[in-house]
This record gives structure tokens, sequence and C-alpha cells, in this order.
């Protein structure tokens, strides 16, 4: 525990630390709070414990009672005792589920901790209901449990179980753009890809009947950075990951659209054409906030894989100072391009060990401190300005017309905290 | 397997961070994997709370399953000890760590640490959330409280008590006190220990000082009381002191174990309740069909209190707490009425339906459902959001509480009234959608203001309130016409009661398949739906 293995630094100059210990961090079954609005014919349903259900209950709030397309098959005592068969009783309660939401085209089963050490074999039981409720139903299994997953790891594994299901593609002329975004966001990039020429399809869609095809050499370009296991997934399928940056403000949407554009021979005129007006409304909207930003001292503790994408925007586009930047795993792979923007010498630490890290945050008094919800409030109590990071997960950040909003999430503390005079 | 989409109570475990985050100089280590520090924020966002829980995860993963989780399990507990140097421990598993069998007490008590280190064992996959404060808080004064004290003569000084029950995450805890505090303060009885709330490890080791105890609680302290009372040979109260009414019998039991005088507290009216329930405006609440459901301290309180304190009439009670379903089959045997006992909020929506209710006082749950149904309501129990830790004072308890009661019961339906003369007014020519208020004049555009305003100063309450409850599949049935002389007697009805009145005709005439409203079904359907 809490020891402290030092990593080789990477070539651009970034320090990479692992830490070990207690994490405050989510569990990946968080994600279903925004894959089930992503997916709009498909149900999450977790097999677990009362933990699982009062856990989605607090992240969805009151997202609860909108007749939400998620719920927790709570194990009770009598399946752990075996007394009850409980692929029999989970087969019970998934036919009364179908019956009661007839309209659900896409089932997924969703693993937890207490699934996962019991051994509870739910791939056999996705394909086994699959059988059963073809053709109206499938179902999916993926793990979203602690032990297995971080926060927005959930995703990955939610559409990593998606891609063996793809259909297959006939050619290669599409791009398929990776990761859950907000609907908007998503609306803003299909107009740019069509402006470029691109044909894109986004996975996942937003339909279980209009997933994206991918076949071999199907060009793939990664909107989230906490994609691991999808990309492999698709790489398995014959799949080709574009190299980019994440679209996050002005100049990490430019570099996205570049490598899809460069995939694609986009010419140089076009790519300037089309990307010009997003690019002047991004940095007209990011000045206000630039200002506000500038020379802040940013400490980052992990949450969601966002946090380097998010440190290179906040110091490179905002002039902010990184003290340190948490995240809870690291895909050297995916982020080369981001760890090459950050500023030399950024600490980097993956993984955590919680009263280390508060004891390194407390000591270094940063101007923003981006944590969870379970930290942000104890943090203000002693004098720091925090900045709650869940919320860079449910609002739309992505693109050039969101920039302007990412970099007022971060200035919005910092100027609630000079407006405040009690 | 249960299929759940909300649950009333978290899991065991989450009880006994309640207890942990109330008290002080108290440490709790729970092997948990990661990911179950989700339950810190429900004590930093919804209570708002400015510290961390007092609580260290051990959060494995499963790279860790393969090796030794008991050691990792050893080392957070001598970690958080040597941190954060408590007085005492609690340590345990949540449910994923039960499956794995490490032993938390076993496990902690080889680390040989120089202070109490209490296991918990807390089945999480029969048990939920009040169990496990009401487990943990027992183990606690076992542990701790355990050897009789002596007490000191009572002659010469003041009668002393300890209070039971209040915790972290309590609904409306902090201010129940605040208002029990002063009421023992009246009847000249010191207040030894508080706990959990504000308690430390030491502060539990006093317990038995006190001469008798008062258990706010009954869900979170009535296993700790009923041990103090059988090895330190302490008393108790758990009359909840909710309601005038219970308030009383509160101040009169707690002065009779303490052998002093009630009559001080109870004299001068100390709650505004009574006659705000007397005073004619409140005429108009006679009746009104209620429904109460929530955790069973509050339920029976407010199920009494709606009934006897303000003239309501109750149409369902139920509770989510099982361990308490005998007292509340009674409480609604007493008003002619089946018990609602379930932890299904669906199960509650269909009884709310079936019961019709013109108020539901409920849990967060009950608001949303209440919400759908277009039925005022109020929170009276958690599980509640962060609105109902409210910055102002407002106890339940007490004398204060009533009076904070009498507000939170009227206040939605007064909004109920609103809301239904805003329906008519929309269809008054003078009041419709696109009338400007008079005191603008004519306004060349319609706003919404004078839709807004008109409420503002509605008619005398006395009107009966209409309903707001849909009927269902109202709209498809068709709904006879009106003869002539029949609407032309409608329209001398006064606005703000002839939609209910055409609404009601209307419902008559379908219900018996008239052809046609005349005056007489007008009268008739008045008759058969008057009050």
């Amino acid at each position: 525990m809490n020891a402290h293995a030092p990593l080789p630094a990477t070539e651009c100059g970034v320090s990479v630390r692992a830490e070990h210990g207690q994490r405050a961090v989510f569990c990946g079954l968080t994600g279903i709070v925004w894959l089930h609005r992503k997916i709009q014919d498909a149900f999450f349903l977790v097999v677990g414990s009362r933990t699982c259900a009062h856990l989605i209950q607090s992240a969805a709030g009151v997202m609860i009672f909108a007749e939400p397309r998620f719920a927790t098959a709570i194990i009770d005592e009598r399946d752990l005792a075996g007394l009850a068969d409980m692929n029999e009783e989970l087969d019970r309660v998934v036919t009364r589920l179908i019956e009661r939401r007839p309209d659900i085209r896409l089932l997924f089963l969703v693993g937890s901790c207490p699934s996962e050490v019991i051994k509870l074999d739910l791939s056999r039981a996705a394909q086994r209901l699959s059988r059963r409720l073809a053709p109206d139903v499938r179902v999916l299994n993926y793990s979203g449990s602690g032990i297995e997953t971080t926060f927005t790891q959930g995703e990955d594994a939610c559409l990593a179980s998606l891609v063996p299901e793809l259909p297959e593609a006939a050619a290669t002329d599409e791009l398929l753009v990776v990761g859950a975004l907000a609907d908007v966001v998503e609306d803003q990039f299909a107009r740019l890809f069509s402006d470029l020429g691109i044909a894109a399809r986004f996975l996942p869609a937003r339909r279980a009947g209009q997933m994206p095809p991918v076949g071999r050499g199907t060009r793939f370009l990664l909107a989230q950075p906490f994609l691991a296991d999808t990309a492999r997934a698709l790489d398995e399928r014959g799949g080709q990951r574009i190299a980019a940056p994440f679209p996050l403000g002005a100049e990490g949407t430019t570099e996205w659209l570049r490598a899809a554009a460069e995939a694609f021979s986009v010419d140089a005129a076009r790519f300037e054409a089309v990307t010009a007006p997003g690019l002047r409304r991004s940095r007209q909207a990011m000045a206000a906030y630039a200002e506000k930003l500038a020379g802040k001292r940013v400490f980052f503790f992990p949450d969601s894989q966002l946090e380097v994408p998010l440190a290179r925007f906040l110091s490179r586009e905002m002039g902010a100072e990184l003290i340190e930047v948490g995240t809870p795993y690291l895909h050297r792979g995916h982020l080369a391009a981001e760890l090459e923007w950050l500023p030399s010498g950024t600490a980097v630490v993956e993984g955590q060990s919680l009263d280390d890290g508060l004891d390194r945050c407390r000591a270094a008094r940063p101007d923003l401190t981006v944590c969870g919800l379970g930290l942000a409030n104890p943090l203000e109590a002693e004098g720091l300005t925090t900045k709650w990071s869940i919320e860079l997960l449910f609002t739309p950040i992505q693109g050039y017309e969101q920039a302007g909003d990412l970099a007022e999430l971060f200035a919005r503390p910092l100027e609630r905290r000079t407006r405040l005079e009690v | 397997m249960q299929l759940t989409v909300w649950t009333y109570e978290g899991p065991p475990h989450i009880g006994a961070m309640r207890v942990a985050t109330a008290m002080e100089g108290l440490h709790y280590v729970l092997h948990a994997p990661q990911g179950d520090t989700y339950a810190d924020l429900l004590f930093t966002m919804i209570e708002r709370r400015a510290k961390r829980p007092p609580v260290t995860y051990t959060t494995f993963q499963a790279q860790d399953l393969g090796r030794d989780t008991a050691a990792i399990f050893k080392d957070a507990v001598a970690a958080a000890y040597a941190r954060f140097q408590p007085q005492a421990m609690i340590v345990g598993a949540s449910c994923t760590a039960e499956l794995i069998q490490d032993d938390p007490g076993g496990l902690a008590k080889a680390l040989d640490l120089p202070i109490p280190v209490i296991p918990l064992e807390l089945p999480a996959y029969q048990k939920k959330e009040n169990w496990g404060a009401s487990e943990t808080f027992y183990r606690l004064v076992r542990a701790l409280a355990g050897s009789p004290a002596e007490r000191s003569p009572r002659e010469g000084r003041r009668p002393a008590c300890n209070i039971l029950g209040p915790t972290a995450l309590g609904f409306r805890h902090r201010d129940d006190l605040i208002e029990v505090r002063r009421l023992l303060d009246g009847l000249g009885i010191a207040v030894n220990v508080v706990a959990p709330l504000g308690a430390t490890p030491a502060d539990l080791v006093r317990l038995g000082e006190a001469d008798f105890n008062v258990v706010l609680y009954p869900e979170v302290a009535r296993s700790a009381a009923q041990y103090l009372e059988k090895t330190v040979q302490q008393p108790f109260v758990d009359v909840v002191p909710i309601g005038v009414g219970a308030t009383t019998r509160f101040v009169e039991a707690v002065a009779a174990l303490a052998g002093v005088d009630p009559a001080p507290v109870l004299a001068d009216a100390p709650s505004r309740l009574p006659w705000y329930s007397r005073s004619v405006d409140s005429t108009y609440l006679t009746g009104k069909r209620v429904f109460v459901f929530g955790d069973a301290t509050h339920a029976l309180a407010l199920a009494r209190v709606a009934t006897h304190e303000l003239g309501f009439k109750l149409v369902g009670l139920g509770t989510y707490t099982r361990e308490f379903a005998r007292e509340v089959r009674a409480e609604a045997a007493l008003n002619g009425i089946e018990a609602t006992i379930t932890d299904d909020y669906l199960d509650v929506e269909a009884a709310i339906q079936a019961a019709a209710p013109e108020l539901v006082l409920g849990t967060q749950m009950e608001r949303h459902i209440a919400k759908r149904l277009g039925i005022p309501c109020a929170v009276i129990s958690a599980p509640i959001h962060v609105q109902d830790f409210p910055a102002r004072h407002s106890p339940q308890m007490g004398f204060e509480g009533a009076n904070v009661l009498f507000d939170t019961l009227v206040h939605p339906l007064m909004m109920g009234l609103e809301e239904h003369l805003l329906g008519m007014f929309r269809e008054d020519p003078e009041f419709h959608d696109g009338a400007a208020p008079s005191h603008l004049g004519r306004g060349p555009s319609g706003t919404a203001g004078a839709v807004e305003r008109a409420p503002k100063t509605p008619p005398l309450a006395s009107a009966p309130v209409p309903s707001p409850i849909p009927i269902p599949g109202a709209d498809t049935v068709r709904t006879a016409p009106w003869a002539p002389d029949a609407e032309k007697e409608l329209k001398k009805i006064p606005f703000f009661v002839r939609g209910k009145a055409r609404a009601n005709t209307e419902r008559f005439a379908r219900e018996r398949q008239l052809p046609l409203i005349t005056l007489e079904t007008l009268y008739d359907a008045k008759a058969h739906f008057g009050r």
C-alpha cells in the first residue's frame, strides 16, 4: 500500500507516477446514468446488491422517476444460500421486466462486484435470454463492477460488449466516431464531417437497431479517452484507430477533426474553410474566461480519465498552471498526443492513495481543485475552491460550440468565490 | 432476486456510516470494493457536511482478489489508526467483502491497537440501512457503556438523562435535538450525553451516569435503550414528540421519570398549531383525505397529527420499516384502514391511486408519485433530498415542530387551491391567459401576469376545495350536452367553484349515461357530490 513506484518519464518530459491505496472514485455502474439516455431503446439491468441500487439512485438523482431504463436485480440471501436457482431467478426478473417494458430492444445485464465475486455467469445468461427473447430483444452483458471498472470505464465495457454484435461493414469509406456524446455535440460533429465530405457514423447509435457497421479497414476516431477495451475490440474486427488528441477546446477539436480529415484525404483548403467559423467562435467564447483562468494553479484528483485532456486544455488554451494531474488509469497509447501537449515537468499520477493525495493538495493550496463530490465540500470548507468533476461527464463539453462552456465550468467557481462577501 | 428501481433504504453499512459520521473521535474502516465511496457524497452533498465522513475504505480491486485482501484490510486499519488517532474504531464489511469472507473483527484484533475496536456484523443481503444504524449504535453502547455506572444520589442535584437516536443524514435530527433540549431544559432536566450525534466514544462510556434515557428515533436507538435498561437500570421514554399531543405526552412521561412537574412547560399555549387549526380559515381542512407513508416513527406521528390535530381523514398509512410493521398496522386499524407495509415504491403508488387522497405525506419518492398524479404533497420522512436539509430552523419535534408541521401540511393544500383557481380563472373571460392585470390598464399584448397574479388574492378559503385527481379515462368518454336552462343556471354559480360544478355534473351525467344535462341533473349532481 502507498508504494510510489516511479515510472520512467515519457519522451515528452511529463513525469508519470503510479500510486496505490484508497481510491475515492465511482464504479463503472455509474456510466448507466448517461448511457441509458444515449441509447433510447436500451435497458440496463444491474445484477447486484442493495448497495448497487443505492449507488445508481444516488448518482441518478431525480432522473429515477422519469420511467428510467435501468434497474437492479437485488441478490438476496435466498440466492446466495442456493435456495433459489440464480439463473432461474434472473430469467424470472427479466421476463417480468420485458413484459412491463415491451418497447425495449436491447437489454444489458450489467455485472457488479457481488455478481463477479460469486462468479455468476452473466454472459451465458445473456446468450440464453437472447435466444429466448429473439428477435424482439437482444441481451448483452458487461461488467460495471468497482473491482474491475472505474467510473467511465463502465461506458468502455458497455461499448466493447456492443462491438462483436455490430454488422459487418461492406466498404471502408465511413468514419466511425466512438464514445457517447451529448446529442447536440454529436449533431455538430455530424455536420462538420459532412461538410468535410466524410461519411461519419457514431457508436453508440441512438437506437439499438441502428448501430454502425465495422469491418476490416474501418477507420475509427475516439471521442473519449476512456475507451481502451472498445478500441481493442474494434481492432479485433479489423478497425484502425486514427490517433488524435481529444476534441476539448478549440485546439483539441481542430486537431481531432484534422486527424480524421487527413485519414480521409480531405484537402487543406476545404478543411480550413469548414473549421474556420467554429474555430473563430470558440476562440471568441473562450477569451472571456482565459483572463480569469490565466496563471491559476489547478490540481486534478483522479475520476474519469478526462483529466489529462482537460489539463492540457486548461494549460494551453486558458493559461492555467498544473500542479498535479491525477487519473484513475492512463492509456499511454491513446493519450500520446495529449501527454505531448502537457507542459514539460507536469506531474501525472495514475491511480490514487486518497489521504496522500489530500496531503499534497492541502500543501500546494491550489487555486482550483477538480475533484469528486465526496471531497468538494470538505475542501471548500478548508478554503480551497473546487470544481466537481462529475459535471464534466453530464454537460456537453466537446467541440467548438462548447469550448466556451467548458472554460466557464472552471471559471465559475473562481468567479463565485470573488463574488461572495459572506 | 428482487427487481428494484428505487430503494427506500441503503444497505446496512450506510446505517453504520450514519452513526460514525454523527460521532466525533470514532473511525470506521470498511472492507469494500472500489466504488463504495459513493456513500461519502450522501453526507457531503445531501447533508452538506463540511468534513469527509470518518470512514476509510479498503477499495480493493479485481487484481487484489487473487492476492491477500485480508492484508489490505489490516494495512488500512493500521494506517487509519496512525493518521486519525481515534478514541475507538468500528470495522466491518460491505456487501461484496461479506462474500469474500475476510474476518474484519479478527483481523483488526490481531493488530492489537491500544483502543477499542468494535467489529460489526451487518448482513447486507438480509438487512437494511436503519437496522445497520441501530445495530451499530447498540454494538457501540454495548462495548463502551457496558458496566453499571455509579449514579450519584438524586437529592440535591438536577435529574439527568441521555438523548439517544439522532444521527447523520437523519431527517431534521439537527433541529429536533434543539427542540427536545429546550423541553428538557424547561423541565429542569440536565442532558448527560446526546448520542450518536456529536458524541465521542468517551461520552458513550459516561452513558450510565444519567437517570434515564430519552429515545427520539426508535428505529435507531430503541435496542440500545433496552440494553441500557437491562444492564444499568435506566428506564427510557420512547414517546416520539411529534405533534402537540405527542409532545404533551412526551413532556408528561419525561417529567414522571424525572420526578418533576410538567405543568410549567405545558402552560400558556406553547404551540400555535391548536389555535391555527381552530381558526375558521382552517375549516376547509376538515375531512381532507390524507395518505401517510414513511419510516415508522414519522408515519405514525404524522398520522396522528393529521387526524387529531388538523382534522384530516386518514385514507392510507404505511411504512417501509418492516421492523415496526405491527405498530403501524395497529394505528391503521384504529382509522379503519389497512396499512401498506412495503419497500416497493410501485406498491405505494398503487395504494395511493386506490386511496385517492387529496394530500400525500411521504418521502422524496411519494413527492414524485404525488407530482405524477397531480396531488398536493409534503415530505415528512427520509429518504429525502438536499432541500430537506434546510438552512433555517425546521424541527418536526416539540411545540415549535408542531408549528412547522402546521405550515408544512397546509402549504401544499393552499398551493393546491391556488393551482385549481388558476385553472378556473383561465376559463373565465376576465382572467383568461391573454388578459392583462387590471392595474396595468388595457395592455396591448396579453401576458401570463394576469394568470399568475390572480390567485394571490384568492376568495375565502371556506369554499369546498376541489380535488385535482384526474378521472381515469374521462377524456375518452363522451359527455352529454347541456340544456340551455342548465347552462344558464351554471353561470349563476360563483366563478371560482363553477369549474368544479361543471366537472362534477358532467361526471354524474356520464356515469348515468344521461343523454342531456338538465337543470335537474345539475342539482342532482350537487346533492350527490355534496360533502
